[in-house]
């Protein structure tokens, strides 16, 4: 059974766990303000909060219910538009209104969940977190100038909302119904209890492609939840190596006070890697055992020439765990638990890059990382490179590192290296793009990484 | 010129209901007990004869109540609009994957879903053709060549200083309406059928539906409540979902659903039609262009749907702004193994006027002068005759391409590209003008008729039924404005009811940008003949003079001009009394418009709609992205009805033409099956990759025109500034790159840019 806060309403349910939080409240509990657009989270029509502690703080987060299997809402808050809408429009449904950010009203629902999601948020209160916010919600009517609008009086409204005793705030100004001062206590009384461990069941993380692929499956099938234990969240520093727990959340990882030190860009980066609902939701592991081709937090961690740790305490890295197109070098029972990597040193650079057909919330054409360390003398000391869409899994473009480490940077040697590279890549042409173009992607991308280092690469292009 | 703040802004009652969750889509419906869910199983090949079907595993499944084929359907077996060439399931032969060959129905999803598994097919596989011109050369045409002629191309051609001629493609376009298509039927007295549908066109889906199930139009009811977006692909395509419901829930006696998952609607319905086509150009030394021929090669899909209507007005709109004295357009609606391709705001318009500006672009670069030198010198002018014979009147192009020329201060903005573009090395801008002239009217005369219903209750309050179909378009506060206007009384006094096929008939579909005009016309014939009926009580009852004018200002009565302290509640419930009729069914049907398809020449359209935009976008030359830095257009409305309706119309068809331009590409792999298939590997604008400035400037005239209200039409002719963002971007390649040999092949995707950069 499984027990969660459904907007005011005390939940305990035996719908299946794997079925989706999206047609738990839309077909059981006849909730139809949450609507249905595409069923694999790229459109946002179906956006909802969830309440969830973290390091013991009830969080509000959107993410889009359609990916959600039920038995991640165990302990949580679910809250639809049903569960925001009060008498009178709350601020967020009255800037829509007052800026016409709606016309059909098919996305209009989704948008208002995440801005209310915005106007939650203790530490994004400026137009620009406003605006990723929305970034997993598309609009086909607008053209998203008007919800610009409605996003700019919000973010102007909230400069003045305190950061403690925000939730007294929001209610008093009727974001909110008064309702949601009384929930953090609810919640607390409903435990996050774990599903037995269960070997054949299938296990969950976030589920963000599973949910994708095989929603019908795991509707079925009996699932068992990884992604609320609290030994899999965790995020520390021990010996100049940064130890993540596998579900933590693309979210957390780019909110972490320990992590953003390390990487400069890391906003700029994580932008490119799908939508605010999704990285909300989706693990970092998860993203690893997926074993697209082009997932992108892959081929970040292999750039950083991390390794993850089994539930059997084996330990492998990452650019090793993949032996063929959705091929893993693990066995049924394995799980990955940590994921571990080497704080790079301060004078080696990180960079991602990332083309697609749209630049946000889009799977890459190409995408590729690099971790780099040059000495004074212009000499490569330390190299690792990863390249997605241009394999059957993600590549580690080993004898493109090899050929360049310990060589200086100059015209001859980058040359070289893309010869070499354009060798040990095999991209298919699909949807995302023909291998010619590909081909040429990666060569830009992979000259991009040292532009982005200040290197000039006017010489080669011409 | 008026900034649009001036304008009137009622939203009405629609905006404060979607925010809270509370309009209601077809599947927000409260479903019935018993209700039955299909499933349509469809074909996995392009083209190719079912060599054998087996389905009785499936029907054994729990759940599973009757699978259908085409041997089920009591009447024809037929939904062809146009052309009766369409089945609704496919009996022997498939002619493009994703066409329904059977319908599953059954107690619930799941079932059905597994249903789907167990069916047995086996095809014998026919010639699959995808390209239109290969098409055309095997001469499968979907209807006939149509041609039209001004002029003699031909012999001016030998006169002309410069001729060029080229080659372009526009691809297709998703409509990715954020609710798929859908409807929800049950059956009632008398043999007879109701039909909840998401549909543009209430009509078309009735009488589709009464023809598969051999009964009278009067025994199916139509009802459509809003749509979570339609864009033209629920114009006629919605029939085919209504139509399924309705046989199963005919044939049942039980209420019956269908609502399309996204990928089931994407690779069954039809989309913008894809364009091969070939230009010639001839213009004088003065950059006069005096000869164009045209022949354009529509690949049409499976069916004809809509795609001869479609190829029309290709044609009509093969010039866009321009004057040009000698044309010669030919135009080819191409039959291949797709889906059938549909409507899409523009309808064919953008099609034909992406062939002009790549014609003149082409001009321009092998002359060595700027494309908008040649814009600015052929645009139309009054009494310019169009290829098509109708003569122009009122005309604005000038006005707004001038204007937006002096607004940007262009010689200025070229400057600073010229210098930003000498200054980075990896990243350009380039900019371009896009006028545009689009015709108001269905092409198809007969289309433009209109019925509305306008009932007073006794409390004074008044209900509005029309033919036209809110789709976010924002048709309802405009029917609610006029009609306020008409009866002299507030807003908020006035509910629009659905659109219903017992309470308004035979209603043309919401289409061709006309809705507002055609159902605002009869919704103002209405509210008259109340106003008739009820001043003549008044007039009695108050015994005034019949020359007496009666009008209410604030719900209360003058007379003359003079304010009578008596309330229009008060004057309604004393009518009803008296017996008076307060209730009036209007008719309109557009005055002066004809056509003649024999001699291709007439007067098709009511009133032109004109503006220009500038475009300016940024390439960034490593990595072949873009962004658009700005669009800045002048658009002719009339005298705008409603500002905030008009410039959210503005900027939606603005960034959906960017997107059919840049990200939106549709892969078919040559076996016909779509790659395309999902929202992860089909793209629409997201709100990053918009415009970063929208300015809007309206021209306002005050001209008289057969617009409601003068309030010009205004749902499809913004979607064509999009083409300027094309030329933008390839004008940016262009300055990384002068030899580039990008050719004129829309969408303009980051990989056409990249590798465009990168040739030589």
């Amino acid at each position: 059974m499984i027990e969660f806060i459904l907007n005011n309403q005390a939940i305990k349910t035996e719908q299946p766990p794997g079925s989706t939080v999206l047609d738990f409240v839309r077909y059981h509990k006849k909730l139809t303000g949450t609507k249905i657009g595409c069923r694999e989270g790229d459109c946002g029509a179906c956006t909802i909060l969830v309440g969830a502690f973290e390091n013991n703080t009830l969080v509000y987060r959107n993410v889009t219910s359609c990916l959600m299997p039920l038995i991640n809402a165990q302990g949580k808050h679910i809250v639809t538009i049903e569960g925001i809408n009060q008498t009178e429009l709350t601020p967020v449904q009255q800037a829509m209104v007052d800026s016409s950010g709606t016309q059909c009203g098919f996305c209009t629902i989704g948008f208002v969940m995440s801005l209310t999601g915005f106007v939650m948020n203790q530490t994004q209160t400026s137009f620009t977190d406003a605006i990723k916010n929305i970034d997993g919600n598309i609009c086909r009517c607008t053209g998203y100038k008007s919800i610009e609008k409605a996003a700019k009086i919000l973010s102007t409204q909230i400069e003045n909302k305190p950061t403690h005793n925000t939730l007294n705030w929001l209610t008093k100004n009727k974001y909110l119904p008064d309702y949601f001062l009384g929930i953090e206590e609810r919640l607390r009384k409903i435990s996050i209890q774990q599903y037995p461990e269960n070997k054949s069941a299938i296990k969950l993380g976030g589920a963000t492609d599973l949910n994708v692929q095989k929603h019908q499956l795991i509707k079925k099938s009996a699932v068992q939840n990884l992604y609320d234990n609290a030994s899999l969240k965790t995020i520390e520093t021990i010996n100049n190596e940064i130890i993540l727990g596998a579900s933590v959340t693309v979210a957390q990882f780019a909110e972490s006070s320990i992590i953003q030190p390390i990487f400069p860009n890391l906003n700029k980066h994580i932008k490119l890697v799908s939508s605010t609902p999704i990285r909300n939701m989706a693990t970092l592991a998860g993203n690893f055992v997926n074993a697209s081709p082009i997932g992108d937090m892959t081929a970040f961690f292999i750039a950083l020439d991390a390794s993850i740790i089994f539930n059997t305490n084996r330990k492998i890295k990452l650019k090793d765990f993949y032996k063929g197109y959705k091929l893993l070098d693990k066995a049924e029972d394995e799980i990955i638990e940590k994921i571990v990597f080497s704080i790079p040193s301060s004078t080696s650079f990180f960079n991602f890059e990332k083309v697609c057909k749209r630049t946000h919330l889009d799977i890459a054409s190409v995408n590729t990382a690099c971790l780099i360390n040059i000495d004074d003398n212009n000499i490569i000391q330390q190299i690792h490179l990863s390249a997605g869409g241009v394999a059957p899994y993600p590549k580690y473009l080993s004898n493109t590192c090899s050929f360049l480490l310990n060589k200086p940077i100059n015209k001859t040697v980058l040359q070289e290296a893309i010869t070499i590279m354009q060798q040990e890549i095999a991209p298919i042409s699909d949807a995302r793009g023909t291998t010619e173009y590909k081909k040429l992607l990666l060569r830009q991308l992979f000259l991009a990484h040292f532009a982005e280092l200040n290197v000039e690469i006017n010489f080669i292009i011409n | 010129m008026n900034t649009p703040s001036q304008h009137n802004n009622f939203i009405g009652p629609e905006y404060p209901n979607h925010v809270k969750g509370r309009s209601i889509y077809v599947d927000d419906i409260p479903v019935m007990e018993g209700t039955v869910y299909i499933k349509i199983f469809d074909a996995t090949i392009a083209h190719a004869k079912i060599a054998s079907i087996d389905y009785s595993e499936a029907e054994q499944i729990e759940g599973v109540i009757k699978i259908f084929s085409a041997k089920d359907i009591p009447g024809e077996n037929q939904i062809g609009g146009i052309v009766p060439d369409e089945p609704l399931l496919a009996d022997d032969e498939v002619h493009y994957c994703g066409q329904p060959i059977l319908l599953i129905a059954a107690e619930n999803e799941d079932a059905a879903e597994d249903a789907l598994h167990k069916i047995k097919i086996e095809y014998e596989p026919l010639e699959i053709i995808t390209n239109p011109r290969v098409a055309f050369a095997k001469g499968k045409l979907l209807s006939p060549t149509r041609k039209f002629v001004i002029g003699n191309s031909a012999e001016v051609f030998k006169n002309c200083k410069y001729v060029f001629e080229g080659t372009t493609e526009t691809n297709g376009q998703e409509h990715l309406y954020l609710e798929t298509q859908g409807a929800y039927a049950y059956p009632t007295e008398f043999n007879s059928i109701k039909i909840f549908s998401s549909t543009q066109g209430p009509t078309a889906v009735q009488r589709t539906a009464a023809r598969v199930l051999g009964i009278n139009m009067n025994n199916v009811e139509v009802d459509v409540t809003r749509l979570g977006g339609g864009f033209g692909g629920k114009e006629d395509q919605a029939s085919t979902y209504g139509t399924m419901a309705a046989l199963v829930a005919f044939i049942l006696k039980r209420p019956a659903k269908c609502v399309l998952h996204r990928m089931e609607d994407m690779r069954m319905t039809g989309k913008r039609n894809p364009y091969s086509s070939d230009f010639k150009i001839g213009l004088d030394d003065n950059l006069k262009i005096l000869a164009y021929e045209v022949t354009f090669y529509q690949n049409g899909g499976a069916a004809a749907d809509l795609s001869p209507a479609i190829l029309e007005r290709t044609l009509f709109h093969c010039t866009n702004s321009y004057f040009i004295p000698n044309v010669t357009a030919t135009a080819n609606s191409c039959k291949t193994n797709l889906p059938p391709n549909t409507a899409f705001r523009g309808f064919g318009g953008p099609q034909g006027m992406f062939v002009i500006e790549a014609a003149i672009d082409f001009a321009a670069k092998k002359i060595g002068v700027e494309p908008y030198t040649i814009q600015q010198k052929n645009l139309l002018q009054n009494k310019n005759e169009l290829p098509y014979g109708q003569i122009i009147e009122n005309c604005e192009a000038e006005k707004c391409y001038n204007n937006v020329m002096q607004k940007a201060n262009i010689s200025q903005l070229k400057n600073e590209i010229e210098n930003f573009n000498i200054k980075n090395k990896f990243k350009k801008k380039g900019f371009a003008f896009m006028p545009i002239c689009f015709g108001i009217s269905f092409t198809h005369t007969t289309l433009n008729q209109a019925r509305a219903l306008v009932h007073v209750y006794t409390d004074g309050s008044v209900g509005v039924s029309t033919g036209g179909v809110e789709m976010g378009q924002g048709l309802n506060p405009k029917m609610i404005q006029v009609a306020a206007k008409a009866l002299g009384i507030s807003t908020s006094k006035i509910k629009l009811e659905t659109t219903n096929t017992t309470r308004v008939a035979n209603t043309s579909p919401s289409a061709a940008s006309s809705t507002t005009d055609l159902n605002g016309h009869a919704v103002q014939h209405a509210c008259q003949q109340i106003n008739t009926s009820f001043h003549s009580f008044i007039k009695k009852d108050l015994q005034l003079n019949e020359e007496d004018i009666i009008e209410f200002k604030n719900e209360i009565l003058t007379v003359n001009n003079q304010s009578k302290n008596i309330s229009w509640n008060e004057l309604i419930a004393k009518a009803y009394l008296a017996r008076t009729n307060l209730s009036a069914k209007g008719f309109y049907a557009t005055p002066t418009i004809n056509f003649d398809k024999t001699k291709e020449k007439g007067h098709p359209f009511s009133y032109h709609v004109y503006g220009t935009a500038l475009t300016v976008a940024t390439i960034d030359c490593l990595r072949g992205t873009y962004e658009i830095d700005f669009v800045k257009v002048c658009h002719d409305v009339g005298t705008s009805m409603n500002e905030k309706i008009d410039i959210g119309q503005l900027e939606g068809g603005l960034v959906q033409g960017i997107g059919w331009m840049t990200m939106e590409e549709i892969v078919y792999n040559e076996q016909g099956k779509l790659l395309s298939n999902a929202l992860s590997t089909y793209k629409i604008p997201d709100i990053y990759s918009v415009p970063k400035k929208i300015d809007f400037e309206f021209l306002d005239t005050q001209n008289d025109n057969l617009a409601i209200l003068k309030s010009k039409a205004v749902g499809e002719p913004p979607l064509m500034y999009g083409i300027g963002t094309y030329f933008a971007i390839r004008n940016a390649v262009l300055a990384f790159n002068s030899k580039s040999a990008i050719t004129y092949n829309a969408p303009i995707t980051p990989e056409k840019v990249l590798m465009g950069l990168y040739n030589k």
